[in-house]
């Protein structure tokens, strides 16, 4: 598949950079003229990907977080990465309502959020390693 | 963040002025935290009308806050929701213990009668 166009962002794991990261990416969506609905989408899932790689991989620990998008055609290709613990359980970790943080009043629906808002997700993770969710949306406007 | 509040007797009108996300949510949480224990409020109702972003972070925080209200009988409703943040709370779920109400006098009606 040829790659018409790719990005590369990297920040430190604090959440002010929550805002800066979905609105970069929904500022590099908006070449494939997304509709304003198919552009929430992609914000809101980068925002709970970003969201979990700053409380879950990094914890309070400061650390790098990757976003790499990529165009190809009419589909965006989004992949955030984090250095962090990594999850031990990934099938438990997508469950709905599942969180490692009750006490942080998360409501666990993050990664539901993200497999209903795009095409596709994708989390490769490694205790100790880092965890990578690779996320695929088609703009069907486009 | 800009977070105001409204009174209809014993009902907490809160509009929110901002994205809710997880770096902005510590901060609403705690300051209508301090409203509800300062002036005890039997319900609330969230008017996202300035709202024009949110995630699942946010809906941790609007169920948070049911429970603090529903512990003591209280009820709570949401009016003027942007599409993207209404389908966030169809996924979640939220419409079962948040009714949604298409307008204010509605909201207010029907969570004053309660």
């Amino acid at each position: 598949m040829k790659i018409d166009n790719e990005m590369k962002l990297e920040f430190v794991s604090k959440s002010q950079n929550e805002s800066f990261a979905r609105s970069v990416v929904a500022a590099f969506v908006a070449q494939l003229d997304p509709t304003i609905e198919e552009l929430a989408d992609v914000k809101t899932a980068v925002s709970e990907a970003v969201t979990n790689a700053i409380i879950h991989g990094y914890a309070d620990r400061a650390g790098t977080v990757v976003i790499v998008s990529r165009i190809i055609g009419i589909t965006v290709e989004i992949e955030v990465r984090d250095s962090g613990t990594g999850i031990p359980d990934i099938e438990l970790a997508r469950q709905p309502l599942y969180t490692s943080k009750p006490e942080l009043e998360r409501s666990g629906m993050g990664f539901t959020v993200m497999e209903t808002f795009m095409d596709k997700v994708e989390i490769e993770s490694h205790p100790g390693e880092g965890t990578i969710v690779h996320m695929t949306k088609t703009i069907k406007t486009a | 963040m800009k977070i105001d509040f409204e009174y209809m007797d014993r009902l907490l009108i809160t509009k929110i002025n901002g994205d809710i996300d997880h770096h902005s949510c510590e901060e609403i949480r705690a300051k209508i935290d301090k409203e509800i224990i300062l002036k005890n409020p039997k319900s609330i109702l969230w008017d996202m009308e300035h709202v024009g972003f949110m995630d699942s972070s946010g809906i941790g925080v609007l169920i948070g806050r049911y429970k603090l209200i529903a512990n003591y009988g209280g009820k709570a409703g949401m009016i003027n929701i942007k599409p993207q943040i209404m389908r966030l709370c169809e996924i979640c779920g939220l419409q079962k213990i948040i009714c949604i109400y298409p307008n204010k006098k509605q909201a207010i009606a029907s969570i004053k009668e309660c």
